[in-house]
């Protein structure tokens, strides 16, 4: 027999012993998998955004079949996903709210004061730590897009200073809300247009001196809106999105503090 | 002694990453976090030393005596080691889950790693018996294990850096590792 003969047969043999070696394996150790965790993650967006808590759509599939999580915790699929998801397992549909992040900030760069120029390194964290931030309001938003950076779906732009969501394009991840180191950033229901655009526990004049566009918890909103639609807690008010909110012009006019604003788009 | 003086010879002298030039995607491609640095350093570390004995094995036992060992070494090499990698996939899945969940991904992308080739040929190479074959084995992945995860320090503490707008990013990545490299240089001498 000559070398190639003798090679040839040699690594046909090593071929021929693996791969029956791994059928057997596979025939005698696989796994079962649960078929319905397959079909639940085709249903799935397949972003891997990761909002819903679990590590990508896979693990959050697995989580639904086998750990009995909760159906309505993907928030770019919404209600349509859940409702195919609850057919496919023949659950109860769920209801979802589609959530839109906002941020609880209107300080721009014309109504809001800097204390120094900073000059270091393009991310949020950095500038807050670096002397408590440039900018004058300690609680307001420092427009270093880090939350832009962290958006999977580009939804959040910087303009004039401060970061703002485009309500069309916010899948409501919440990854911006984690990465924000002032925390301003809020998941409200997408239906909901009008918003305190603040985030100072400072009194008022504290907050006249550093931005335009700050609440100075005169509690005005509370008396003029709708019962329980504004909510005040020591200096600072917020919108209570469980109630309804009618008298809504009415309100962003007269506030003082000139913090409580309707969306765009 | 002269296992010791291999081990130190492998991990620092030369060192598969650093000195050989061997298994850099890896070493470029999970070095940009911690956690995933670690996980592939445990699978590379547990397929080398694993391959290590069965190429040692498949060489003395199969191709010595047919006499193939001289050309048909590389190919039946990446042959075996492929399948081996495969099958501990496999039997990993179903009787070690929690190991399985740690390094499972990272085991088909080590499948044809140059670097776990490159020990079963260097062991083929040196003539080393079975025992020494597995210790270097060893030996050279915790080499390529200490070389990823200093690597990832590095690039986690760059991460944060500024350097000028064209060194960003792999530029950077590849200007470390090559200091890390010159660094390393500085062991030469200390095993013959």
């Amino acid at each position: 027999m000559n070398a190639i003969t003798v090679s040839t047969l040699c690594v046909g043999g090593i071929g021929c012993v693996s791969a029956l070696a791994l059928a057997v394996a596979d025939k005698f150790l696989s796994v079962k998998e649960d078929p319905r965790i397959g079909q639940v993650a085709d249903l799935l967006p397949g972003a891997n955004c990761g909002g819903c808590g679990f590590a990508g759509c896979a693990d959050y599939a697995k989580a639904i079949v086998t750990g009995g999580a909760e159906l309505n915790c993907c928030a770019p699929g919404g209600a349509e996903v859940a409702g195919k998801i609850a057919k496919c397992l023949g659950r109860d549909a769920v209801d979802v709210v589609k959530k839109v992040a906002v941020v609880m900030c209107g300080g721009d760069s014309t109504s809001a004061v800097r204390r120094f120029a900073y000059n270091g390194i393009n991310d949020c964290a950095a500038a807050n730590s670096t002397g408590g931030g440039d900018k004058g309001c300690t609680y307001g938003c420092l427009g270093y897009g880090s939350c832009a950076r962290a958006c999977p779906a580009g939804a959040i732009e910087i303009a004039n200073g401060i970061a703002r969501v485009v309500k069309s394009r916010c899948i409501g991840c919440g990854k911006c809300a984690t990465v924000c180191p002032r925390k301003l950033i809020k998941l409200v229901p997408a239906s909901e247009t009008v918003h305190v655009r603040c985030s100072s526990k400072d009194k008022g004049p504290a907050v006249k001196k550093v931005c335009a566009k700050g609440c100075i918890g005169c509690r005005l909103c509370t008396k003029l809106g709708d019962p329980g639609a504004f909510s005040a807690d020591g200096f600072l008010c917020a919108r209570d999105y469980s109630q309804p909110l009618t008298k809504a012009d009415d309100v962003i006019a007269k506030c003082p503090g000139h913090c409580i604003t309707k969306d765009a788009d | 002694m002269e296992y010791f003086l291999l081990i130190v010879s492998a991990i620092l002298v030369n060192n598969f990453v650093l000195s050989k030039f061997l298994g850099i995607c890896p070493f470029l491609g999970v070095s940009k976090k911690i956690s995933t640095a670690l996980g592939m350093s445990g699978a590379v570390i547990f397929v080398i030393t694993i391959a290590s004995a069965v190429t040692w094995c498949l060489e003395k036992w199969l191709l010595e005596p047919l006499g193939l060992a001289k050309f048909l070494e590389t190919l039946s090499f990446i042959l075996v080691i492929a399948a081996l990698v495969q099958l501990i996939d496999i039997v990993m899945k179903r009787f070690a889950p929690p190991l399985h969940a740690a390094l499972g991904i990272f085991l088909p992308l080590i499948t044809t790693n140059c670097a776990v080739l490159g020990v079963a040929v260097l062991n083929m190479k040196e003539g080393n018996g079975f025992f020494k074959s597995v210790v270097f084995g060893f030996a050279a992945s915790v080499g390529f294990s200490m070389a990823l995860l200093i690597f990832t320090g590095l690039r986690e503490k760059i991460e944060r850096a500024n350097p000028p707008r064209c060194f960003r990013g792999v530029a950077i990545a590849l200007v470390t590792a090559g200091l890390l490299s010159l660094a390393f240089m500085g062991f030469n001498g200390l095993v013959k």
